[in-house]
This record gives C-alpha cells, structure tokens and sequence, in this order.
C-alpha cells in the first residue's frame, strides 16, 4: 500500500513536469517515466496484460515516435524560454500539494470498511473479453483513432491558407464584431465577457 | 442484421471509403453525408421499432453488437440527422477551401457515428468511448479554421471535456468494481436498494461529469467561446446536438435506464436546472455578438431539459425528451440564421445591424418563428415543450422551481425580441443597403426547420400520440 503511494506521488511529479516543462525534449522524457510508473502500478494492482501495453506502446513505442518528430523538425526552445519554468515552480509545488490533499480526501471519504472490491481477472480472461465482449468498444476506438486522424489533418497541415471570407475576414477576429479595427469605436473597450480576458485580438498587443 | 448497427458501420465505411485517395471521391463526401443523414431521419420517423433490432441474417458477425433502440434512441437518432442536413449545406457553403470542406464533412459523419452509437448503446464504457468519439471530432471541428478564436474555443471544449470525461471514467470504474459489469442492466440491479457511500459517489461523479459536457451553470465555461468561435456549419451542429447528445441525452438515459426515476439526486437536478435558466437568460441579454447570445440562451434552455429531469415523473422525463428535440430544431434554426447575416453582412455585432428584414425577408421571417418557439408562444412547438415541463414541475410539488421556469420564458422573450428588433426590424443601416437575401443552401434549411417548428407545433395532438405517450410507456 505504502509502495503504490509513493509511485502515484513520483507519478504525479512526473506527470506534471511533462505538462510544464517549455522544452519539448524533456517534456516527452517525462511523459515517458510517467508512462514506467504506470505501468509500474499496473503490474502491482493485478493487471499484467494492461502493464506490458501500458510499457511497450507509451513508454516505448511512443517515446520514439515523440523522438524522432522532434528530430526531424528540430523545434528550437532558447535558454530563456527554459528558465521561465523555473518562476511556474512555485505554482507546481502548490499544485501538488493540492492534488495530494483531494487524493486524500478521496481515500478517507471513498471507501466504506469492509467492502469486498472484485479481484482483476487473469490474463487470459482478458484477451477473451477483449475481442468476444468488447466488440463495439473497438468499433468505438476506431472511430477515435479516424478522428484523432482528422484532428492532425485539420491542425498540423502545412500550407493550408488561414480562412478568409470575402471582405469578412476580419469578423473571425473579433469578437466584438465591429466592422474595422480601427473603426469609429477604437480607444473603446469593447468585451461582450469580461471574463474573456485577453483572448481579444485587440487585448492582444497589450497582455503579450 | 441488425438495423441499428447499420448506422454506425455505413458511415465508417463510407469514411474510409471517401478517403481512399482517388480525386472524384472528395466530390461524392457532401452528396454521400447528406444521402446518410436523410436515410437516418427517414428511418427514424418511418420504420416501427420492433424492426430496428430484429435480426435479419448474419453479416459478419455484426448482428452481436450489443447495439438496442428504443423510443427515447429515435428521437436522438432523428435530431442527430436532422441537425446534419441543417449543418452540412450552411458548413459547405461557407467554407470556400476544398480540403477544409472535405475535413468538415469527414468530421461531421464522425461526429454523427458517435452519437448514434450514444444513442444506441446499452453499457457504461461504451456509452463513454462513444462520447469520446463526439469530444474528439467536436474539438477538431470548433478548431477547423485554425485561426486564433477557433483554436481557442477547441482548446477550451479539449480540456473541459477532457475533465469530464475523466471524471465520467472514473465513476464507471468505481461502479463496475462494485457491480462487476458496465451494462445498464447490472449496474441498475445494484443500485436497486443499495445505500453505500461508493455507489452514490460514483452516480454524483458521473452526473458532475454530463453536466459539465451539457453545458449546465456552474460548468459552462467552455460553452459561449466554443459556439461563437466555431466557423458557421459547426455552430450550428454543436448548438444542435452536441451538448445535448453528449449531456442532456445521457443523463436522461442514466435516470430512464440506469438509476430509475425517482432519485436522490432530483433535487440537486431541480436546482441546477432553474440556475441554469435564470443565468443564462441574464447573460444573454448584455451580448452584443449575435451568436454568443445565441450560445448563453443554448445554456438556459439546457435549463429547461435539466429542471424537467428533476421533476422525477414520467410526464417530466416526455418533456426533457421533447424539449430537447425542439431545441434542437429552433436553436440551429438560429444559428443558420446568424451565419446567413454574418455571410451577408461580414459582421456579427448586434448594434450595426438593422431592418435587415427589407433585403432579407425569408431569414428575418424564418428567425421569427424561431425565438417566438424558443420563447413559448403557441402554437408553435416550443410552447407544447414548456408547457409540458412546467406542468411537469408543477405536478411534482416544486411549485417554487416552476413559477421561476414560466417567469424565465419573459427574459427569454425579452431578449430575443431586443435581437430581433436590432437585428432584423427597425431602419435600415446605410452600410447593408445593397445587402442581398442568402442562397439556396441556407435558404433550405431555414425554410424547413421553419415548418418543422410550426408542424410539430399545430400538430401536437398527432406528436402527443406517436411521440410523447410511448416514451411515457417505456418507463413504466
């Protein structure tokens, strides 16, 4: 118990850096580990099957895939950009401390004593209901995987123009609407939200 | 074969059909999603029930896909294609990139599998994957244009669902450790009775969950960004089904198959219901940008669905089902309507606009019928709908939370009259003086969803009988 503990906490750091780190290098080392403590996990909780996929596929297979797209398109990261992280570490620790305060909130509330929780099937049960019970499950993974398909299509493709309508090309900017930017209406704040913030165009210039 | 299956194998097929690198194919991809989406509605009005499960004859093993309809399935399974036929046209007539169409179109029939399949499942996880399949194609949708909104506006939609469903996955782990299966006939047999901590918590979790994907006060955050940024076709689809298929639906089939009726959670429903209301009728009436209005008014009639459910009787769960049919219908009414005057006009602020009713007749007549239907005036539909879920309130002693639902109805009314009268009436503005009426692929979807609204509304004696009552019968 006290061994799953520790994993889970050294999995949250892990899981953590991965999101915060600017560096894309680190970030994917990260998500790597998190992927091995997993797995980790999953091999002490009963469930060697997810355990092995869990490591070959996103600790491994992934790690790679990461790898070598960051190769090939050598994204460049300045040693200041780096460093920023460093002034998001306060906001990390607190954030931890946070997320292992809920986790222990959960733990004490969850669980009644004396609830009998179902052992995880054996291995070869699993396969079984892999391909006999969760038939549509597949189907449905599937369709993600075309939609995850279509995502990169959509976002990464290189050389597609950014719309533009026929002399409503601005309206997509903004999001007061207003005909011109530089309209009767400038030196006005314009925000339909105020909670919107700076995704405004115009804010733009000033909170960047 | 089971016909249900049918709508989730054609267009997957289909898709990868159309994907298949041959150039004449990406032609076909608007004739083949509109050809599916009128099949479906077809379909769905047409064909009696006991034939959507019968089993015709083994193809390929696909007639073991645990895959059931029943009278609250058609109703989505009807929406979903009628939304798409609204979508589609205004989706592609805006778009003027070919491949961005193509991905629009590719999406939207993904989109539109999932949601069949949530429609049409009859087990937690599956219920969860497919939902999964509708928040990855609608993040991608809200994103199509890649400009700085619409990237903004997915990225929103990504991590609010991304919360959800996590939180959704996590109550289905905790109730198939204590049921030992997922299926909604096992989980129901465990609750029965059942008074644990474990369970409850996990029905609490799942239900956080679906209102957040519902877009229901205090989890709709996400929601006015990811309408207003959404190119044209999208907004219209996600105020048409999205939130509803992946919210409002589910959480209807959770209490009709899952939880049963009556239960704790009622109040907790009511009250979320009538916030949900009040708030987003509020918000809706400082919006200057046509289609965020439209988007905080999608978020108070989700109200109306929620407060419905909370009712706990059968008349209240018929109400939640047609009120959630109608607003499909009149919301994207709406939304065709605001791409057709963004189209026209190249903007979206409220207050340039004005009597653009003189050069665009048919959508200031057509936006009419919509907000009078969104607002409860008879005999339009919108009116059966309130009326039903009030009546419903009221009859299950929450007379508090009913007088707060009719009294909404006048902030509804009061707001769209002001969009009404800024937008569409009034004087003409000088710059939309040459400003001409939209073509035929907006032209057809207002018009139809026009005589759907006024259809369903003076033939309600008719939806009364072959629509209400037997979803009123399945429950029993």
């Amino acid at each position: 118990m006290v061994i799953n503990l520790v994993l889970l906490g050294v999995l949250l750091i892990t899981a953590l850096r991965a999101v915060m780190k600017r560096d894309i290098v680190k970030s994917a080392i990260a998500l790597a580990l998190t992927s091995i403590i997993l797995s980790a996990l999953m091999f002490r909780l009963g469930s060697p099957l997810a355990a092995v996929f869990e490591l070959s596929v996103c600790g491994g297979l992934i790690t790679v895939i990461f790898m070598c797209a960051i190769s090939l398109t050598k994204p460049q990261v300045s040693r200041q950009e780096d460093e920023e992280v460093n002034t998001h570490s306060r906001h990390f620790g607190v954030l931890m401390v946070l997320l292992i305060a809920a986790a222990g909130v959960l733990l004490m509330v969850g669980i009644p004593a004396g609830t009998v929780l179902p052992q995880a099937a054996a291995d070869a049960d699993a396969r079984s209901v892999l391909w006999n019970e969760r038939q549509l499950d597949l189907l449905g993974q599937t369709l993600v995987i075309f939609a995850g398909f279509f995502g990169i299509l959509v976002l990464f493709k290189e050389g597609v123009p950014r719309v533009e309508k026929n002399g409503a090309a601005r309206m997509r900017d903004d999001l007061s609407g207003e005909l011109e930017p530089d309209d009767t209406v400038t030196g006005e704040e314009v925000h339909s939200e105020p909670s919107a913030g700076c995704s405004k165009v115009k804010a733009e210039k000033v909170c960047e | 074969m089971v016909v249900a299956a049918f709508l989730i194998f054609v267009p997957l097929i289909g898709m990868i059909t159309l994907n298949l690198p041959f150039g004449f194919l990406k032609r076909l991809a608007f004739a083949y999603a509109m050809t599916m989406a009128a099949c479906q509605a077809a379909l769905a009005i047409f064909l009696p029930l006991p034939l959507w499960n019968r089993v015709l004859m083994p193809f390929f093993g696909l007639e073991t896909l645990p895959l059931t309809v029943d009278r609250l399935s058609i109703v989505l399974l009807l929406t979903v294609a009628i939304v798409m036929l609204a979508a589609l046209p205004v989706g592609c007539f805006t778009e003027r990139n070919e491949n961005r169409k193509f991905e629009f179109i590719c999406l939207t029939i993904l989109a539109a599998t999932g949601m069949n399949g949530i429609a049409m499942v009859h087990d937690l996880f599956s219920l969860y994957v497919f939902t999964e399949v509708c928040a990855v194609s609608f993040c991608v949708l809200i994103a199509l244009t890649r400009d700085r909104l619409g990237l903004e506006g997915g990225f929103k939609y990504l991590v609010l669902s991304a919360i959800a469903s996590v939180i959704m996955l996590t109550a289905i782990a905790l109730l198939l450790m204590t049921s030992g299966s997922t299926s909604f006939a096992t989980v129901q047999a465990m609750l029965i009775g059942n008074s644990s901590a474990l369970p409850r918590v996990a029905v609490a979790a799942f239900v956080v969950g679906l209102c957040i994907k519902g877009g229901v006060v205090p989890f709709h955050g996400w929601l006015p960004d990811a309408y207003t940024a959404a190119p044209a076709g999208v907004s219209v689809l996600m105020a048409g089904i999205a939130t509803k298929a992946t919210g409002v639906y589910t959480l209807i089939r959770l209490f009709v198959s899952v939880l049963g009726r009556v239960h704790q959670l009622q109040g907790v429903l009511l009250f979320l219901g009538a916030i949900t209301i009040v708030l987003g009728a509020m918000a809706a009436f400082g919006q200057r940008d046509f289609k965020r209005m439209l988007a905080y008014s999608s978020i108070s009639q989700m109200g109306y669905i929620v407060l419905s459910l909370g009712a706990g009787s059968a008349l209240g769960i018929a109400g939640a089902v047609f009120h959630l049919f109608n607003h499909a219908i009149f919301k994207s009414q709406l939304f065709v309507n605001a791409a057709a005057v963004e189209e026209q006009t190249g903007t979206r602020n409220m207050d340039v606009m004005g009597g653009l009713s003189a050069r665009m007749p048919v959508t200031g007549a057509t936006s009419v019928v919509a907000f009078l239907s969104t607002a409860g005036v008879p005999p339009l539909a919108g009116f059966w709908s309130k009326l039903i879920v009030i009546v419903a309130v009221w009859g299950s002693g929450n007379r508090v939370y009913a007088v707060v639902a009719l009294l909404a109805s006048l902030l509804t009314c009061a707001y769209f009259l002001s969009m009404q009268r800024r937008v569409f009436f009034g004087p003409l503005a000088e710059q939309f003086k040459n400003v001409r009426e939209v073509r035929l692929p907006f032209l057809v979807p207002e018009i139809v969803l026009s005589l759907i609204t006024i259809g369903v509304g003076v033939f309600f004696p008719r939806v009364l009988n072959s629509f209400i009552l037997p979803i009123q019968s399945i429950l029993g």
